[in-house]
């Protein structure tokens, strides 16, 4: 079964139709980039999965279990939403990190917030703080991190701020990542160290939902890679065959602006 | 004689002191209240708490004073009869006209955090309350104390316009011995306030610079 399911999701703002009859599934351990030009929808796309924009009709399923009816709208506690939309990361394209907390303290902050609501907060309070503390030091230090720790944000640099707000995003353990334009910000020189840590994470077969406009880097990585263009699916394959062979002419003609090599 | 002077202008700004703090225990909450509610989604909440902070800071603080002061008792209801009822009558005017200019301090700060901030506290699972509590309030604390602390030390001043309606703070305990003829206690009313506006000064770069750990 896969593991997302996305079925006929439209969005609008106002008269514009951001999203029109969006489909597609993906299986665990995959990653797909979706490509397109600004305006085509991606962003807006990610934003339904994260739960950041409702969607006027459609549905999400993660692991065969229904997280949202668009059609139905009835009001989901924020109960329901939190933990539904824990189900998915979200890496933003301006990293977003808390700037009065350091490094470490961005990772450990949600998951120490989280614990609170566990039944046996109260007597192992200790215990799971040094859990969750021992957790985020393991994935800064998989970012690449380790001697950053105790920084705050301004005194890091844009790739190393993004791969902070990687690594605190994995701190809760999404079932699926999603990474908006997660280069776009960054002086080119940055976007390698970046890219290398999205890369490895597909080699550990992290489940990924990754917009891009890296052409190179998604067809290297994704497994597939779906094309957007107003609001619309235009082609969807293996990513190597969409970068290089397109089927579509709109495919061939955005491509065309970039020299994917 | 300076003993006289002294003892009795001391008393005075000993009122103006527990005004001056009464009125930033009040006016500080509400003023958050107040600024959340001119930023509410909900339109009559929005349209009340605007025009509210329009009359209180439209409007001149003695004037409001006078009205907060004695309309009542012309109106048959003698709500200030009760001992230190000048005190409260000053207060509740002080605390009014502040909550509206710190809610808009407030509103101006918790507007220019970006909501990119919001958003990444959502993602992250946080409730609305966490992400007030945790993310925003201590970049809306870092962005509000330069014009905080200008507003609290025109407080300080300002409590002496509670004069018009004979609460007995510093400047009238000077200005009692000026009818009496002697003209400096008046006067050296300022050295008060300039006293306790320079320790205010100092204690604002203290938090400032406490708060400077990190750059946005």
């Amino acid at each position: 079964m896969a593991m997302l399911e996305v079925s006929h999701l439209e969005k609008h703002f106002g008269e514009t139709e951001v999203l029109k009859d969006i489909n597609f599934s993906l299986e665990k351990g995959q990653s797909l980039a979706i490509i397109g030009s600004s305006g085509s929808g991606k962003t807006t796309l990610l934003r339904c999965l994260n739960f950041l924009e409702s969607p006027d009709s459609g549905t999400i399923h993660v692991d065969g279990q229904l997280l949202l009816d668009g059609g139905v709208k009835t009001k989901t506690s924020d109960r329901e939403v939190r933990k539904k939309r824990l189900r998915f990361g979200l890496v933003f394209q301006n990293f977003n990190l808390f700037p009065q907390y350091t490094a470490l303290e961005n990772v450990m902050l949600a998951s120490q917030l989280l614990a609170r609501e566990r039944p046996d907060y109260k007597q192992r309070k200790k215990e799971i703080f040094a859990e969750i503390r021992a957790n985020a030091e393991n994935l800064l230090a998989q970012v690449g991190l380790k001697d950053r720790m105790g920084n705050y944000p301004d005194q890091l640099s844009g790739g190393q701020q993004q791969r902070v707000a990687i690594a605190r995003a994995l701190a809760l353990k999404p079932d699926i990542l999603c990474f908006d334009e997660p280069t776009s910000a960054l002086d080119p020189e940055l976007t390698g160290e970046v890219l290398k840590v999205i890369r490895a994470l597909a080699e550990q077969h992290m489940t990924m939902i990754i917009v891009t406009h890296e052409m190179a880097f998604a067809r290297d990585v994704a497994d597939e890679i779906i094309f957007m263009d107003g609001g619309v699916i235009v082609e969807r394959g293996p990513a190597h065959q969409v970068i290089e062979h397109p089927r579509e002419e709109r495919t061939r003609h955005f491509l065309a602006h970039y020299s994917a090599s | 004689m300076f003993g006289t002077v002294f003892a009795s202008l001391n008393e005075g700004f000993l009122v103006t002191l527990a005004l001056f703090g009464v009125t930033l225990l009040g006016a500080l909450p509400l003023g958050l209240v107040i600024s959340f509610g001119s930023m509410s989604k909900f339109t009559p909440l929005k349209g009340v708490c605007r025009v509210l902070v329009w009359i209180f800071r439209g409007s001149p603080l003695l004037l409001q004073l006078m009205i907060i002061f004695y309309v009542p008792g012309k109106l048959g209801h003698n709500i200030w009869g009760f001992q230190n009822g000048r005190f409260w009558a000053a207060a509740a005017a002080f605390i009014i006209n502040y909550a509206c200019y710190f809610s808009e301090i407030y509103r101006g700060g918790i507007e220019s955090i970006p909501r990119g901030q919001t958003e990444a506290g959502l993602v992250l699972g946080m409730t609305k309350g966490q992400i007030f509590f945790k993310v925003k309030l201590m970049q809306l604390v870092r962005r509000i104390v330069p014009p905080m602390s200008n507003e609290i030390i025109t407080l300080v001043k300002d409590t002496s316009l509670a004069n018009i309606i004979a609460l007995t703070e510093v400047i009238w305990a000077g200005d009692r011995f000026m009818k009496k003829g002697l003209v400096w206690p008046l006067f050296f009313t300022g050295v008060y306030y300039l006293a306790f506006n320079g320790v205010l000064t100092i204690f604002f770069g203290w938090v400032e610079k406490k708060l400077s750990y990190y750059r946005v």
